[in-house]
């Protein structure tokens, strides 16, 4: 079975989550392995969120929020990219690097929400799936395995 | 406070790479407030080492637990038969704390998590600066609240030295320098005479290491003698 990427999406619901709203309602294509947990501020979002995402198996992680200067509290999204940058060093020292980013999408922009999915989705295919995943992806012999695993 | 910073992850790998089982003890004081080895920091590290060592298919167990101070003894203690279970142990506080902890749990190994820096102020989140150097002899009464022993690079007790530019030091011309700021401290007090004073040599025998400091109320409790 061909590698699926799992990504987490880390978005506000005041901007990204209402522009990924959009999207689905304009019926706008885009990979499908994506998975959204709303915020109600990016600024809330703390690192060993991130963390705990790639140690859960996610093959990436991306955080999205309100563009510079439109954050509804003002500066969680400032904050929240500081956040972003220490984890991604953290993530670099643990050799992970590459599998998270920081978005800025508008309530008004499902296009580039979609671009921003379609980026993520390509760049952890070509970096290969989380390899903390390992022995846990369903694979196309995953059912078998599984009734298996029942029978014995 | 004291104010420390994590050691590099490579750094502390290598320290626990021989063990299966460690505990990772965060302090909740100082070292919490300057982001370095409080709660969160402690759960940063953990799951840094897990998400480093399971891409390298080694397995590490590692507990977790933040006590409110690791410089007393009465909040280390509870830790004593918590800590025999593991092989070793990764201590985020300061220089202090680490060797307090290790006066405690003598059997295992303890590695420190963080380096210690000094004793400084909070600016702002994530931003901290030096005030003190401990010197066991304060001055600030007389150099209007600045500390010449910690803020000029020269240590000097009576006046600037000749490298002052414009008010800045000449050690580094980014800084002001702390001759200056005390004048004029000293002149907004209105106490520019204290300018006039001679400050004998400081004492530094007053600050062998280690120092020691017996309340006057307990010295007889510590059997010490003025």
């Amino acid at each position: 079975m061909e590698f699926q990427p799992k990504i987490l999406a880390l978005v506000c619901t005041y901007c990204t989550y209402t522009a990924a709203d959009m999207a689905g309602s304009a019926r706008m294509q885009y990979p499908a392995g994506v998975r959204i947990i709303k915020y109600l501020c990016t600024g809330r979002i703390d690192i060993i969120h991130i963390l705990k995402a790639f140690e859960a198996g996610a093959d990436a992680v991306m955080v999205s929020g309100c563009e510079t200067g439109s954050c509804h509290f003002l500066e969680g999204n400032l904050r929240a990219r500081e956040r972003v940058e220490y984890a991604q060093k953290l993530l670099e020292e643990a050799g992970l690097g590459g599998r998270l980013e920081m978005f800025e999408v508008a309530a008004s922009d499902a296009p580039k929400w979609v671009a921003a999915v379609q980026e993520m989705t390509r760049r952890v295919e070509a970096l290969g799936p989380n390899p903390l995943r390992r022995g846990r992806h369903l694979h196309a012999g995953a059912m078998e395995q599984l009734e298996n695993m029942v029978q014995s | 406070m004291i104010i420390a910073e994590r050691k590099p992850f490579a750094e502390i790998k290598a320290m626990v790479a021989p063990y299966k089982k460690i505990l990772i003890i965060g302090c909740g004081t100082c070292v919490a407030v300057c982001l370095a080895g409080g709660e969160k920091e402690v759960g940063l590290l953990a799951s840094q080492l897990k998400l480093a060592l399971g891409l390298e298919d080694k397995r590490l167990e590692i507990g977790e637990i933040t006590v409110e101070r690791q410089c007393d003894l009465e909040f280390l203690r509870p830790l004593c038969d918590f800590t025999a279970d593991y092989e070793a142990i990764v201590s985020m506080a300061c220089g202090a704390g680490v060797q307090y902890l290790k006066q405690l749990c003598y059997l295992q190994p303890i590695f420190p998590g963080v380096n210690t820096s000094f004793i400084g102020v909070n600016n702002e989140a994530g931003f901290y600066t030096e005030r003190c150097r401990a010197c066991n002899h304060c001055y600030l009464g007389i150099t209007g609240g600045i500390c010449p022993v910690t803020m000029c690079p020269k240590g000097l007790l009576n006046g600037p030295c000749g490298g002052t530019v414009n008010g800045h030091c000449e050690v580094d011309p980014e800084k002001e320098c702390a001759w200056s700021k005390i004048y004029h401290n000293l002149e907004l007090e209105g106490s520019l005479d204290y300018m006039r004073r001679i400050v004998p040599l400081h004492s530094h025998d007053r600050r062998t290491s280690p120092g020691t400091v017996i309340h006057p109320a307990f010295k007889r409790r510590y059997g010490a003698h003025e």
